[in-house]
């Protein structure tokens, strides 16, 4: 049978293959918030799995806001991407160095 | 070993497997298809949790909604020159031993024992007149009620923020302004225009 610990560590893998992801393609915008959605979904199978093992529900209510969110989060993040590229014409990130004074 | 776990090893060989192949495709575009497949088989091992609501919600929202704005700006932005510049072998060691070692040390900390099956055994099973929906709209009208109102609220920040964002003001388009018009003098509306009595006469 599978164990809670199957799960947390299949999660585990695929939270860091994410952060593999973000440390990869550090100049791509659009892959950073790909790779940010992959880690949700291992953080939020996480949940699931002590939610059903434990029996509780909250876990998956949590990953219901966890989920409204990302959704959100994504929204907005690609709202500024978009004007982002209106603005420099490119949405590299080395592009984005107006702050560096 | 039984059917669902080799369900389970199947789905967790797909969800492992089109990560990894969305993280090192240097399309975007495909990048975006292979997180679709990631997410499907994460519906897939929700689905084996018995959480049926979150795994449709999953692909409802995610695949639906969020990875079709995904694709959409994909395909309106030029992402190809940002990729074509992408230092790929620059950053990937340092992502590969970063990776490795929390991957060893969870599987270290987890295969400890905490939560083997010893420790945290199956849950009951549920009969079939259970409805997980039912379970979830429960507890999420009564006791999360207000969380579930504030995320609403989110959803309407969100909705705003986007649109705000993104909105360009269109120069032809029919609209007040209000600080001219209320700055508005007499003179600016009224002409006074003198005409001779004999060309008035003659037009007529």
């Amino acid at each position: 049978m599978i164990a809670l610990s199957d799960y947390l560590i299949l999660s585990s893998i695929v939270f860091c293959i994410g952060l593999a992801g973000i440390f990869i393609n550090r100049t791509n915008i659009i892959m950073i918030l790909m790779c940010v959605e992959l880690i949700l979904a291992a953080v939020n199978t996480n949940f699931i799995a002590f939610s059903f093992y434990g029996s509780d529900l909250a876990g998956q209510i949590f990953v219901f806001f966890i989920l409204t969110v990302a959704a959100a989060e994504v929204a907005i993040g690609l709202a500024i991407l978009t004007l982002m590229y209106r603005n420099r014409g490119s949405i590299d990130i080395d592009v984005t160095n107006t702050l560096k004074g | 070993m039984e059917f669902t776990s080799i369900l389970f090893y199947v789905f967790s060989l797909f969800f492992v497997g089109s990560s990894l192949v969305m993280i090192t495709s240097r399309n975007t575009a495909k990048a975006a298809l292979w997180l679709i497949l990631t997410f499907f088989s994460a519906a897939s091992l929700w689905l084996l949790l018995e959480a049926e609501f979150l795994a449709i919600t999953l692909i409802l929202i995610y695949v639906g909604a969020v990875m079709v704005l995904f694709m959409f700006v994909i395909k309106m932005l030029d992402t190809e020159a940002s990729t074509l510049r992408a230092q790929f072998t620059r950053y990937l060691p340092l992502g590969i031993f970063v990776s490795l070692v929390v991957i060893v040390q969870m599987a270290l900390v987890l295969n400890a024992g905490p939560f083997d099956l010893e420790t945290v055994g199956l849950p009951d099973k549920h009969g079939p007149s259970y409805s997980n929906i039912t379970a979830i709209a429960q507890q999420l009208y009564t006791i999360y009620v207000y969380p579930f109102e504030l995320a609403a609220i989110l959803l309407l920040i969100a909705i705003i923020a986007a649109i705000t964002l993104v909105h360009r003001t269109q120069v032809n388009s029919k609209k007040q302004n209000i600080t001219e018009q209320i700055s508005v003098q007499a003179e600016d509306r009224m002409r006074f225009a003198s005409f001779k009595k004999n060309s008035t006469k003659e037009s007529k």
